[in-house]
Protein backbone atom coordinates (compact mmCIF):
# COMPACT_ATOMS: atom_id res chain seq x y z
CA UNK A 1 0.00 0.00 0.00
CA UNK A 2 3.10 2.24 0.05
CA UNK A 3 4.04 3.86 -2.78
CA UNK A 4 7.56 1.68 -2.97
CA UNK A 5 7.88 -2.01 -3.11
CA UNK A 6 8.44 -3.69 -0.11
CA UNK A 7 11.89 -4.88 -0.94
CA UNK A 8 12.98 -1.66 -2.37
CA UNK A 9 15.76 0.54 -0.76
CA UNK A 10 14.44 4.11 0.30
CA UNK A 11 16.80 6.58 -1.38
CA UNK A 12 17.48 9.32 0.83
CA UNK A 13 16.26 12.69 0.52
CA UNK A 14 13.29 11.01 -2.49
CA UNK A 15 10.83 10.61 -0.16
CA UNK A 16 8.47 13.08 -0.05
CA UNK A 17 5.24 11.01 0.53
CA UNK A 18 6.93 9.73 3.54
CA UNK A 19 3.90 10.40 6.46
CA UNK A 20 1.39 10.17 4.18
CA UNK A 21 -1.65 8.44 4.47
CA UNK A 22 -2.10 4.75 3.26
CA UNK A 23 -4.77 4.35 0.66
CA UNK A 24 -6.75 1.90 2.67
CA UNK A 25 -7.59 5.12 4.23
CA UNK A 26 -9.74 5.96 1.84
CA UNK A 27 -11.94 3.59 2.09
CA UNK A 28 -12.90 4.31 5.60
CA UNK A 29 -16.02 6.84 5.43
CA UNK A 30 -17.00 3.90 3.00
CA UNK A 31 -16.73 1.09 5.83
CA UNK A 32 -18.58 2.68 8.54
CA UNK A 33 -21.01 3.40 6.72
CA UNK A 34 -21.56 -0.06 4.98
CA UNK A 35 -21.63 -1.31 8.97
CA UNK A 36 -24.18 1.10 9.98
CA UNK A 37 -27.07 0.60 6.72
CA UNK A 38 -26.13 -2.62 5.27
CA UNK A 39 -23.82 -5.00 7.58
CA UNK A 40 -25.59 -4.78 11.52
CA UNK A 41 -28.93 -4.79 9.99
CA UNK A 42 -28.37 -7.48 7.58
CA UNK A 43 -26.91 -9.77 11.17
CA UNK A 44 -29.96 -8.13 13.02
CA UNK A 45 -31.79 -9.64 10.58
CA UNK A 46 -30.70 -13.36 10.65
CA UNK A 47 -31.04 -12.65 14.20
CA UNK A 48 -34.20 -11.84 14.32
CA UNK A 49 -35.39 -14.98 11.76
CA UNK A 50 -33.91 -17.30 14.91
CA UNK A 51 -36.56 -15.80 17.50
CA UNK A 52 -40.27 -15.70 17.81
CA UNK A 53 -40.88 -11.47 18.12
CA UNK A 54 -44.01 -9.28 17.04
CA UNK A 55 -41.89 -6.18 16.95
CA UNK A 56 -42.42 -4.77 20.43
CA UNK A 57 -41.26 -6.28 23.78
CA UNK A 58 -38.77 -8.44 24.21
CA UNK A 59 -38.04 -11.80 21.57
CA UNK A 60 -38.19 -14.85 22.59
CA UNK A 61 -35.68 -17.19 21.43
CA UNK A 62 -36.80 -19.71 18.46
CA UNK A 63 -33.59 -21.32 17.08
CA UNK A 64 -34.48 -22.82 13.97
CA UNK A 65 -38.33 -23.18 14.61
CA UNK A 66 -39.09 -20.14 11.94
CA UNK A 67 -37.48 -22.07 9.25
CA UNK A 68 -39.21 -25.38 10.33
CA UNK A 69 -42.48 -23.53 10.64
CA UNK A 70 -41.26 -21.88 6.69
CA UNK A 71 -40.96 -25.74 5.41
CA UNK A 72 -44.36 -26.38 6.31
CA UNK A 73 -45.90 -23.13 5.37
CA UNK A 74 -47.85 -23.71 2.13
CA UNK A 75 -48.62 -20.16 1.66
CA UNK A 76 -44.48 -19.67 1.63
CA UNK A 77 -43.97 -22.36 -0.95
CA UNK A 78 -46.76 -20.68 -3.37
CA UNK A 79 -45.36 -17.42 -3.10
CA UNK A 80 -41.91 -19.21 -4.04
CA UNK A 81 -43.52 -20.90 -6.78
CA UNK A 82 -44.99 -17.42 -8.11
CA UNK A 83 -41.32 -16.50 -7.59
CA UNK A 84 -40.13 -19.06 -10.91
CA UNK A 85 -42.86 -17.50 -12.71
CA UNK A 86 -41.58 -14.19 -12.60
CA UNK A 87 -38.06 -15.94 -13.58
CA UNK A 88 -39.75 -16.54 -17.04
CA UNK A 89 -41.21 -13.50 -17.38
CA UNK A 90 -38.78 -11.17 -16.17
CA UNK A 91 -35.36 -13.38 -16.98
CA UNK A 92 -36.15 -15.81 -19.75
CA UNK A 93 -38.99 -14.53 -22.23
CA UNK A 94 -36.86 -11.01 -21.92
CA UNK A 95 -33.59 -12.16 -22.90
CA UNK A 96 -35.18 -14.30 -25.45
CA UNK A 97 -37.63 -11.68 -26.47
CA UNK A 98 -35.01 -9.12 -26.43
CA UNK A 99 -32.33 -11.01 -28.67
CA UNK A 100 -34.76 -11.72 -31.54
CA UNK A 101 -35.18 -7.88 -31.21
CA UNK A 102 -31.64 -6.46 -30.90
CA UNK A 103 -30.57 -9.07 -33.71
CA UNK A 104 -33.59 -7.47 -36.30
CA UNK A 105 -33.01 -4.05 -34.81
CA UNK A 106 -29.39 -4.18 -35.63
CA UNK A 107 -29.13 -6.22 -38.85
CA UNK A 108 -32.34 -5.87 -40.46
CA UNK A 109 -33.87 -2.28 -39.73
CA UNK A 110 -30.33 -0.61 -38.84
CA UNK A 111 -29.15 -1.68 -42.40
CA UNK A 112 -32.55 -1.68 -44.21
CA UNK A 113 -34.19 1.46 -42.58
CA UNK A 114 -31.83 3.14 -40.93
CA UNK A 115 -29.47 3.69 -37.70
CA UNK A 116 -32.06 6.24 -36.37
CA UNK A 117 -35.16 4.18 -36.72
CA UNK A 118 -33.44 1.62 -34.72
CA UNK A 119 -32.36 4.04 -31.86
CA UNK A 120 -35.58 5.23 -31.44
CA UNK A 121 -37.17 1.75 -31.81
CA UNK A 122 -34.46 0.46 -28.75
CA UNK A 123 -35.56 3.91 -26.73
CA UNK A 124 -39.19 3.06 -27.04
CA UNK A 125 -38.41 -0.40 -25.82
CA UNK A 126 -36.10 0.47 -23.02
CA UNK A 127 -38.82 3.57 -21.50
CA UNK A 128 -40.32 1.43 -18.94
CA UNK A 129 -37.27 0.59 -17.50
CA UNK A 130 -37.14 4.30 -16.39
CA UNK A 131 -40.55 4.48 -15.05
CA UNK A 132 -41.36 3.98 -11.53
CA UNK A 133 -42.83 0.78 -10.72
CA UNK A 134 -45.59 2.67 -8.94
CA UNK A 135 -46.00 4.16 -12.07
CA UNK A 136 -46.30 1.72 -14.32
CA UNK A 137 -48.53 -0.33 -12.02
CA UNK A 138 -51.15 2.94 -11.73
CA UNK A 139 -51.38 2.29 -15.52
CA UNK A 140 -51.31 -1.51 -16.24
CA UNK A 141 -53.96 -1.60 -13.25
CA UNK A 142 -56.15 0.70 -15.18
CA UNK A 143 -55.95 -1.01 -18.08
CA UNK A 144 -56.66 -4.71 -17.10
CA UNK A 145 -59.19 -3.25 -14.73
CA UNK A 146 -63.07 -5.78 -15.41
CA UNK A 147 -65.06 -2.60 -15.84
CA UNK A 148 -63.76 0.27 -18.19
CA UNK A 149 -60.34 -1.13 -18.39
CA UNK A 150 -59.16 -0.23 -21.82
CA UNK A 151 -58.00 -3.97 -22.71
CA UNK A 152 -61.67 -5.05 -21.99
CA UNK A 153 -63.02 -1.98 -24.14
CA UNK A 154 -60.19 -3.09 -26.89
CA UNK A 155 -61.72 -6.65 -27.29
CA UNK A 156 -65.48 -5.24 -27.16
CA UNK A 157 -64.38 -2.81 -29.87
CA UNK A 158 -62.81 -5.50 -32.14
CA UNK A 159 -65.62 -8.05 -31.50
CA UNK A 160 -64.31 -10.43 -29.43
CA UNK A 161 -66.10 -9.50 -26.35
CA UNK A 162 -66.26 -13.23 -25.00
CA UNK A 163 -62.54 -12.77 -24.30
CA UNK A 164 -63.25 -10.04 -21.55
CA UNK A 165 -61.39 -11.23 -18.08
CA UNK A 166 -61.35 -9.21 -14.67
CA UNK A 167 -57.69 -9.90 -15.96
CA UNK A 168 -56.25 -9.01 -11.94
CA UNK A 169 -58.92 -10.33 -10.29
CA UNK A 170 -59.08 -13.46 -11.17
CA UNK A 171 -57.15 -16.01 -9.61
CA UNK A 172 -56.58 -18.55 -12.40
CA UNK A 173 -55.81 -15.08 -14.58
CA UNK A 174 -53.99 -13.02 -12.18
CA UNK A 175 -50.75 -14.39 -12.35
CA UNK A 176 -50.31 -14.82 -16.23
CA UNK A 177 -51.62 -10.68 -16.10
CA UNK A 178 -48.53 -9.62 -14.01
CA UNK A 179 -46.27 -11.64 -15.59
CA UNK A 180 -47.54 -9.83 -18.92
CA UNK A 181 -46.74 -6.58 -17.62
CA UNK A 182 -43.12 -7.97 -15.95
CA UNK A 183 -42.14 -8.46 -19.57
CA UNK A 184 -43.35 -5.03 -20.93
CA UNK A 185 -41.26 -3.58 -18.02
CA UNK A 186 -38.17 -5.72 -18.51
CA UNK A 187 -37.69 -6.31 -22.10
CA UNK A 188 -35.71 -3.12 -22.96
CA UNK A 189 -32.47 -4.11 -20.41
CA UNK A 190 -31.48 -6.85 -22.78
CA UNK A 191 -32.45 -5.33 -25.71
CA UNK A 192 -30.12 -2.52 -24.70
CA UNK A 193 -27.47 -4.48 -24.01
CA UNK A 194 -27.56 -7.00 -26.47
CA UNK A 195 -27.65 -4.10 -28.78
CA UNK A 196 -24.69 -3.04 -27.45
CA UNK A 197 -22.62 -6.32 -27.94
CA UNK A 198 -23.53 -6.63 -30.89
CA UNK A 199 -21.93 -3.39 -31.84
CA UNK A 200 -18.11 -4.96 -30.61
CA UNK A 201 -19.15 -7.91 -32.44
CA UNK A 202 -17.40 -8.49 -35.76
CA UNK A 203 -19.49 -7.63 -38.94
CA UNK A 204 -17.39 -9.42 -41.56
CA UNK A 205 -18.75 -12.78 -39.96
CA UNK A 206 -21.84 -11.84 -40.61
CA UNK A 207 -21.21 -10.31 -43.77
CA UNK A 208 -19.66 -13.98 -44.86
CA UNK A 209 -22.31 -15.75 -43.90
CA UNK A 210 -24.72 -13.83 -46.00
CA UNK A 211 -22.80 -14.33 -49.04
CA UNK A 212 -22.83 -17.93 -48.65
CA UNK A 213 -26.63 -17.43 -48.24
CA UNK A 214 -27.20 -18.61 -44.83
CA UNK A 215 -31.08 -17.73 -44.37
CA UNK A 216 -32.09 -14.90 -41.16
CA UNK A 217 -32.58 -17.53 -39.01
CA UNK A 218 -29.64 -19.50 -39.43
CA UNK A 219 -27.21 -16.24 -39.50
CA UNK A 220 -28.96 -15.38 -35.90
CA UNK A 221 -28.51 -18.76 -34.48
CA UNK A 222 -24.68 -20.26 -35.77
CA UNK A 223 -22.93 -16.15 -35.61
CA UNK A 224 -25.00 -13.39 -33.48
CA UNK A 225 -25.68 -15.91 -30.64
CA UNK A 226 -22.21 -16.93 -30.09
CA UNK A 227 -21.04 -13.88 -30.52
CA UNK A 228 -22.91 -12.20 -27.41
CA UNK A 229 -22.87 -15.27 -25.28
CA UNK A 230 -21.13 -13.26 -22.39
CA UNK A 231 -24.00 -10.91 -22.16
CA UNK A 232 -26.91 -13.23 -22.66
CA UNK A 233 -25.22 -15.10 -19.42
CA UNK A 234 -25.01 -12.29 -17.60
CA UNK A 235 -28.19 -10.34 -18.65
CA UNK A 236 -30.01 -14.00 -17.34
CA UNK A 237 -28.22 -13.57 -14.10
CA UNK A 238 -28.83 -10.36 -13.12
CA UNK A 239 -32.42 -10.67 -14.40
CA UNK A 240 -33.31 -13.44 -12.49
CA UNK A 241 -31.93 -11.65 -9.43
CA UNK A 242 -34.47 -8.95 -10.26
CA UNK A 243 -37.14 -11.56 -10.72
CA UNK A 244 -36.37 -12.84 -7.49
CA UNK A 245 -36.55 -9.78 -5.39
CA UNK A 246 -39.61 -8.14 -7.57
CA UNK A 247 -42.00 -6.51 -4.71
CA UNK A 248 -43.41 -2.84 -6.64
CA UNK A 249 -45.31 -4.94 -8.97
CA UNK A 250 -46.76 -6.63 -7.07
CA UNK A 251 -47.72 -3.89 -4.48
CA UNK A 252 -48.96 -2.07 -6.81
CA UNK A 253 -50.78 -4.04 -8.82
CA UNK A 254 -52.58 -6.86 -7.06
CA UNK A 255 -51.16 -6.57 -2.84
CA UNK A 256 -50.55 -10.52 -3.42
CA UNK A 257 -54.10 -11.35 -4.04
CA UNK A 258 -56.36 -12.63 -5.02
CA UNK A 259 -55.98 -15.38 -2.25
CA UNK A 260 -52.50 -15.29 -2.60
CA UNK A 261 -52.74 -15.61 -6.25
CA UNK A 262 -49.93 -13.43 -7.06
CA UNK A 263 -48.00 -13.58 -3.65
CA UNK A 264 -44.04 -13.71 -4.11
CA UNK A 265 -41.61 -14.49 -1.12
CA UNK A 266 -40.65 -10.41 -0.77
CA UNK A 267 -44.38 -9.39 -0.40
CA UNK A 268 -45.02 -12.36 1.79
CA UNK A 269 -41.98 -11.35 4.19
CA UNK A 270 -43.38 -7.78 3.79
CA UNK A 271 -46.66 -8.73 4.91
CA UNK A 272 -45.13 -10.70 8.21
CA UNK A 273 -43.15 -7.41 9.48
CA UNK A 274 -45.88 -4.92 8.93
CA UNK A 275 -49.13 -6.09 8.70
CA UNK A 276 -49.13 -9.80 10.40
CA UNK A 277 -46.50 -8.34 13.33
CA UNK A 278 -45.13 -11.97 12.98
CA UNK A 279 -41.15 -10.11 12.35
CA UNK A 280 -39.13 -13.32 13.50
CA UNK A 281 -40.69 -15.20 11.16
CA UNK A 282 -40.51 -12.71 7.91
CA UNK A 283 -36.93 -12.31 8.98
CA UNK A 284 -36.81 -16.05 8.54
CA UNK A 285 -38.57 -15.38 4.90
CA UNK A 286 -36.35 -12.64 3.94
CA UNK A 287 -33.09 -14.60 5.49
CA UNK A 288 -33.81 -17.64 2.73
CA UNK A 289 -34.51 -15.18 -0.23
CA UNK A 290 -31.42 -13.81 0.60
CA UNK A 291 -29.37 -16.70 0.77
CA UNK A 292 -30.63 -17.85 -2.64
CA UNK A 293 -30.11 -14.24 -4.28
CA UNK A 294 -26.39 -14.04 -3.07
CA UNK A 295 -25.62 -17.55 -4.46
CA UNK A 296 -26.40 -16.55 -7.58
CA UNK A 297 -25.24 -13.02 -7.03
CA UNK A 298 -21.82 -14.77 -6.54
CA UNK A 299 -22.23 -17.07 -9.97
CA UNK A 300 -23.11 -13.84 -11.91
CA UNK A 301 -20.02 -12.56 -10.22
CA UNK A 302 -17.94 -15.18 -11.78
CA UNK A 303 -19.39 -15.19 -15.09
CA UNK A 304 -18.74 -11.22 -15.23
CA UNK A 305 -15.29 -11.49 -14.48
CA UNK A 306 -14.99 -14.59 -17.41
CA UNK A 307 -16.21 -12.55 -19.49
CA UNK A 308 -14.14 -9.72 -19.08
CA UNK A 309 -10.85 -11.88 -19.33
CA UNK A 310 -11.89 -12.77 -22.90
CA UNK B 1 -44.21 -0.62 -25.33
CA UNK B 2 -45.26 3.09 -25.71
CA UNK B 3 -48.79 2.22 -27.05
CA UNK B 4 -50.04 2.40 -22.79
CA UNK B 5 -48.50 5.95 -22.08
CA UNK B 6 -50.13 7.19 -25.37
CA UNK B 7 -53.78 5.67 -24.12
CA UNK B 8 -52.83 6.83 -20.23
CA UNK B 9 -52.18 10.73 -21.84
CA UNK B 10 -55.58 10.54 -23.59
CA UNK B 11 -57.78 9.65 -20.93
CA UNK B 12 -55.87 11.48 -18.86
CA UNK B 13 -57.79 14.90 -20.32
CA UNK B 14 -61.75 13.86 -20.33
CA UNK B 15 -63.61 14.78 -18.18
CA UNK B 16 -65.36 11.95 -15.94
CA UNK B 17 -68.41 12.56 -17.70
CA UNK B 18 -67.13 11.65 -21.23
CA UNK B 19 -65.14 9.09 -20.05
CA UNK B 20 -67.85 7.22 -19.04
CA UNK B 21 -69.80 7.81 -21.68
CA UNK B 22 -67.44 7.02 -24.42
CA UNK B 23 -64.96 4.44 -22.82
CA UNK B 24 -61.37 4.66 -22.52
CA UNK B 25 -60.88 4.10 -26.12
CA UNK B 26 -62.20 7.23 -28.01
CA UNK B 27 -60.69 10.49 -28.76
CA UNK B 28 -60.80 13.64 -26.08
CA UNK B 29 -63.08 15.87 -27.57
CA UNK B 30 -61.10 18.82 -25.88
CA UNK B 31 -58.49 19.51 -23.26
CA UNK B 32 -60.33 19.03 -19.83
CA UNK B 33 -57.34 19.65 -17.31
CA UNK B 34 -59.38 19.26 -13.71
CA UNK B 35 -58.72 15.75 -13.54
CA UNK B 36 -55.19 16.64 -13.39
CA UNK B 37 -55.71 19.63 -11.07
CA UNK B 38 -57.72 18.02 -8.58
CA UNK B 39 -55.20 15.30 -8.38
CA UNK B 40 -52.30 17.30 -7.84
CA UNK B 41 -54.22 19.28 -5.28
CA UNK B 42 -55.28 16.51 -3.67
CA UNK B 43 -51.85 14.50 -3.13
CA UNK B 44 -50.09 17.93 -3.03
CA UNK B 45 -48.07 16.73 -6.06
CA UNK B 46 -45.26 19.59 -5.96
CA UNK B 47 -44.34 18.81 -2.38
CA UNK B 48 -44.01 15.29 -3.28
CA UNK B 49 -41.67 16.47 -6.59
CA UNK B 50 -39.62 18.26 -4.54
CA UNK B 51 -39.28 15.39 -1.59
CA UNK B 52 -38.42 13.20 -4.18
CA UNK B 53 -35.95 15.82 -5.94
CA UNK B 54 -34.52 16.46 -3.15
CA UNK B 55 -33.75 12.72 -1.79
CA UNK B 56 -32.73 11.43 -5.85
CA UNK B 57 -30.36 14.36 -5.91
CA UNK B 58 -28.84 14.28 -2.50
CA UNK B 59 -28.25 10.54 -3.03
CA UNK B 60 -27.06 10.57 -6.63
CA UNK B 61 -24.25 13.20 -5.61
CA UNK B 62 -22.99 11.51 -1.82
CA UNK B 63 -23.31 8.16 -3.65
CA UNK B 64 -20.91 9.45 -6.29
CA UNK B 65 -18.63 10.83 -3.66
CA UNK B 66 -18.44 7.71 -1.64
CA UNK B 67 -18.08 5.64 -4.64
CA UNK B 68 -14.92 7.92 -5.70
CA UNK B 69 -13.22 7.21 -2.32
CA UNK B 70 -14.03 3.65 -2.17
CA UNK B 71 -13.10 3.24 -5.83
CA UNK B 72 -9.48 5.10 -5.56
CA UNK B 73 -8.30 2.83 -2.63
CA UNK B 74 -9.36 -0.45 -4.77
CA UNK B 75 -8.79 0.56 -8.45
CA UNK B 76 -5.84 3.02 -7.69
CA UNK B 77 -4.65 2.29 -4.48
CA UNK B 78 -4.70 -1.76 -4.95
CA UNK B 79 -5.46 -2.30 -1.22
CA UNK B 80 -4.71 -5.30 0.08
CA UNK B 81 -8.05 -8.21 -0.37
CA UNK B 82 -9.38 -6.39 -3.29
CA UNK B 83 -11.52 -9.22 -4.73
CA UNK B 84 -12.48 -9.69 -1.73
CA UNK B 85 -13.97 -5.82 -1.19
CA UNK B 86 -15.33 -5.90 -3.99
CA UNK B 87 -17.17 -8.76 -4.00
CA UNK B 88 -18.93 -7.57 -0.92
CA UNK B 89 -19.52 -3.97 -2.16
CA UNK B 90 -21.55 -6.10 -5.22
CA UNK B 91 -23.08 -8.46 -2.97
CA UNK B 92 -24.36 -5.93 -0.66
CA UNK B 93 -26.03 -4.31 -3.60
CA UNK B 94 -27.81 -7.16 -4.31
CA UNK B 95 -29.01 -7.86 -1.01
CA UNK B 96 -32.74 -8.19 -1.34
CA UNK B 97 -34.05 -4.81 0.55
CA UNK B 98 -36.63 -7.29 2.55
CA UNK B 99 -33.38 -8.39 4.71
CA UNK B 100 -32.47 -5.02 5.46
CA UNK B 101 -36.02 -3.20 6.41
CA UNK B 102 -37.09 -4.41 9.92
CA UNK B 103 -33.73 -3.65 11.27
CA UNK B 104 -33.31 -0.52 9.75
CA UNK B 105 -37.05 0.80 10.57
CA UNK B 106 -36.23 -0.59 14.04
CA UNK B 107 -32.86 1.23 14.28
CA UNK B 108 -34.09 4.58 12.60
CA UNK B 109 -36.72 4.93 15.33
CA UNK B 110 -34.42 4.57 18.45
CA UNK B 111 -31.96 7.23 16.49
CA UNK B 112 -35.29 9.35 15.67
CA UNK B 113 -34.04 9.32 12.21
CA UNK B 114 -37.79 7.35 11.35
CA UNK B 115 -40.23 9.20 8.85
CA UNK B 116 -37.29 12.04 7.70
CA UNK B 117 -36.01 12.08 3.91
CA UNK B 118 -32.57 12.04 5.96
CA UNK B 119 -32.99 8.43 7.10
CA UNK B 120 -33.89 7.50 3.46
CA UNK B 121 -30.94 9.42 1.83
CA UNK B 122 -28.66 7.97 4.06
CA UNK B 123 -29.80 4.15 3.19
CA UNK B 124 -29.90 4.47 -0.79
CA UNK B 125 -26.37 6.45 -0.37
CA UNK B 126 -24.61 3.37 1.33
CA UNK B 127 -26.95 0.74 -1.24
CA UNK B 128 -26.33 3.07 -4.83
CA UNK B 129 -22.04 3.67 -3.68
CA UNK B 130 -22.11 -0.30 -3.57
CA UNK B 131 -22.63 -0.52 -7.42
CA UNK B 132 -20.37 2.96 -8.36
CA UNK B 133 -18.10 1.19 -6.56
CA UNK B 134 -17.49 -1.67 -8.23
CA UNK B 135 -18.32 -0.01 -11.64
CA UNK B 136 -15.80 3.00 -11.19
CA UNK B 137 -13.34 0.14 -9.27
CA UNK B 138 -12.85 -1.86 -12.66
CA UNK B 139 -12.63 2.01 -14.37
CA UNK B 140 -9.58 3.35 -12.49
CA UNK B 141 -8.01 0.07 -12.40
CA UNK B 142 -7.36 1.34 -15.86
CA UNK B 143 -5.96 4.02 -14.89
CA UNK B 144 -2.67 4.81 -17.01
CA UNK B 145 -0.18 4.81 -13.96
CA UNK B 146 2.12 6.93 -15.44
CA UNK B 147 -0.12 9.96 -14.81
CA UNK B 148 -0.63 9.30 -11.35
CA UNK B 149 3.24 8.77 -11.01
CA UNK B 150 3.90 12.23 -12.50
CA UNK B 151 1.10 13.75 -10.36
CA UNK B 152 3.12 12.44 -7.54
CA UNK B 153 6.64 13.78 -8.79
CA UNK B 154 5.47 16.97 -8.82
CA UNK B 155 4.83 16.84 -5.29
CA UNK B 156 1.48 15.96 -5.00
CA UNK B 157 -0.42 14.20 -2.23
CA UNK B 158 -3.10 11.21 -2.39
CA UNK B 159 -5.76 13.50 -1.94
CA UNK B 160 -4.66 16.37 -4.43
CA UNK B 161 -3.86 13.36 -7.06
CA UNK B 162 -7.38 12.27 -6.45
CA UNK B 163 -9.23 15.73 -6.96
CA UNK B 164 -7.44 17.15 -9.39
CA UNK B 165 -6.37 14.31 -11.46
CA UNK B 166 -8.79 10.99 -11.22
CA UNK B 167 -11.60 12.50 -10.74
CA UNK B 168 -12.12 15.12 -13.48
CA UNK B 169 -10.42 12.27 -16.13
CA UNK B 170 -13.16 10.10 -14.41
CA UNK B 171 -16.13 12.59 -15.26
CA UNK B 172 -17.68 10.16 -18.51
CA UNK B 173 -18.14 7.50 -15.87
CA UNK B 174 -19.03 10.15 -13.07
CA UNK B 175 -21.81 11.35 -14.92
CA UNK B 176 -22.78 8.00 -16.03
CA UNK B 177 -23.43 7.14 -12.12
CA UNK B 178 -25.25 10.51 -10.93
CA UNK B 179 -27.60 9.76 -13.54
CA UNK B 180 -28.20 5.58 -12.41
CA UNK B 181 -28.34 6.66 -9.31
CA UNK B 182 -30.92 9.77 -9.82
CA UNK B 183 -33.49 7.49 -11.76
CA UNK B 184 -32.73 4.22 -9.48
CA UNK B 185 -33.34 6.27 -6.22
CA UNK B 186 -36.32 8.26 -7.62
CA UNK B 187 -37.92 4.86 -8.54
CA UNK B 188 -37.08 2.95 -5.28
CA UNK B 189 -40.10 1.83 -3.50
CA UNK B 190 -40.34 -0.68 -0.85
CA UNK B 191 -37.72 1.46 1.52
CA UNK B 192 -39.42 4.78 1.50
CA UNK B 193 -43.22 3.20 1.63
CA UNK B 194 -41.84 1.72 5.34
CA UNK B 195 -39.73 4.78 6.51
CA UNK B 196 -41.99 8.12 5.17
CA UNK B 197 -45.27 7.68 6.36
CA UNK B 198 -45.98 11.00 6.59
CA UNK B 199 -47.41 12.93 3.64
CA UNK B 200 -45.46 16.11 3.59
CA UNK B 201 -41.88 13.55 3.03
CA UNK B 202 -43.66 11.28 0.75
CA UNK B 203 -41.45 10.65 -2.72
CA UNK B 204 -44.28 10.40 -5.99
CA UNK B 205 -43.46 6.70 -6.27
CA UNK B 206 -44.98 6.45 -2.60
CA UNK B 207 -47.86 8.59 -3.04
CA UNK B 208 -48.94 7.15 -6.20
CA UNK B 209 -48.49 3.69 -4.98
CA UNK B 210 -50.35 3.81 -1.74
CA UNK B 211 -53.00 6.11 -3.53
CA UNK B 212 -53.47 3.20 -6.18
CA UNK B 213 -53.37 0.47 -2.97
CA UNK B 214 -56.71 2.03 -1.28
CA UNK B 215 -58.14 2.44 -4.86
CA UNK B 216 -59.83 5.51 -4.26
CA UNK B 217 -59.38 7.56 -7.46
CA UNK B 218 -61.94 7.33 -10.34
CA UNK B 219 -60.94 6.22 -13.62
CA UNK B 220 -60.04 10.27 -14.64
CA UNK B 221 -58.13 10.43 -11.93
CA UNK B 222 -56.09 7.37 -11.91
CA UNK B 223 -54.96 8.60 -15.39
CA UNK B 224 -54.37 12.00 -14.47
CA UNK B 225 -51.75 10.52 -11.49
CA UNK B 226 -50.22 7.95 -13.96
CA UNK B 227 -49.62 10.62 -16.46
CA UNK B 228 -47.86 12.73 -13.89
CA UNK B 229 -45.75 10.26 -12.54
CA UNK B 230 -44.84 9.31 -15.80
CA UNK B 231 -43.62 12.72 -17.00
CA UNK B 232 -40.67 13.47 -14.83
CA UNK B 233 -39.16 9.75 -15.78
CA UNK B 234 -39.82 10.66 -19.58
CA UNK B 235 -38.23 14.41 -18.91
CA UNK B 236 -34.80 12.46 -17.36
CA UNK B 237 -35.54 9.69 -20.51
CA UNK B 238 -35.49 12.09 -23.23
CA UNK B 239 -32.59 14.32 -21.66
CA UNK B 240 -30.35 11.48 -20.30
CA UNK B 241 -30.90 8.94 -23.38
CA UNK B 242 -27.79 8.53 -24.68
CA UNK B 243 -26.30 8.76 -20.80
CA UNK B 244 -28.24 5.75 -20.33
CA UNK B 245 -27.83 3.29 -22.60
CA UNK B 246 -24.14 3.87 -22.40
CA UNK B 247 -24.19 3.14 -18.81
CA UNK B 248 -26.31 -0.17 -19.38
CA UNK B 249 -23.58 -1.62 -21.52
CA UNK B 250 -20.80 -0.44 -19.42
CA UNK B 251 -22.69 -2.55 -16.30
CA UNK B 252 -23.40 -4.85 -18.13
CA UNK B 253 -20.17 -6.12 -19.77
CA UNK B 254 -17.83 -3.63 -17.25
Amino acid sequence: MSTHSPGAPRLPGRSPHRREYPYALFLLPGALAFLAVIVVPFLMNTGISLTHWQGVGSPKWAGLDNYRALLDDSAFWESFRHSLAMVVAMAVLPTALGLVLAAALFDYIAKHIGSRTASVLRACFYLPQVLPIAVAGIVWSWILAPEGGALNEALNAVGLGSLRHDWLGDPDFALYSVMAVMVWVQLGFPLVVFMAGLQRADPSLHEAAELDGASWWRRFWHVTLPQIRPEISVVLLWCTIAALKVFGAVYVLTKGGPGGATNVPSYFSFQSFFEKTQVGYGSAVSTALTVIILALALVALRLQTRAEDQ
Amino acid sequence: MVLPFLVVALNAVKSPAEYSANGPLSLPEGIHLDGLRDFWQRVDFGQKLFNSALISGSVAVLAALLSVLNAYAIGIGRVRGRPWVLAFFVLANMLPQEALVYPVYYLSKQVGLYDTRLSVIIVFTVIQSAFGTYLLSSVLGAFPKEVIEAARIDGANKWQVLWRVVVPVSRPTLGVLLVFFFIWTWNEFLLPLVMLISNDNQTVSVALGVLQGQRLMDATMTNAAALLGVLPAFCFFLIFQRTLTRGIAMGAVK
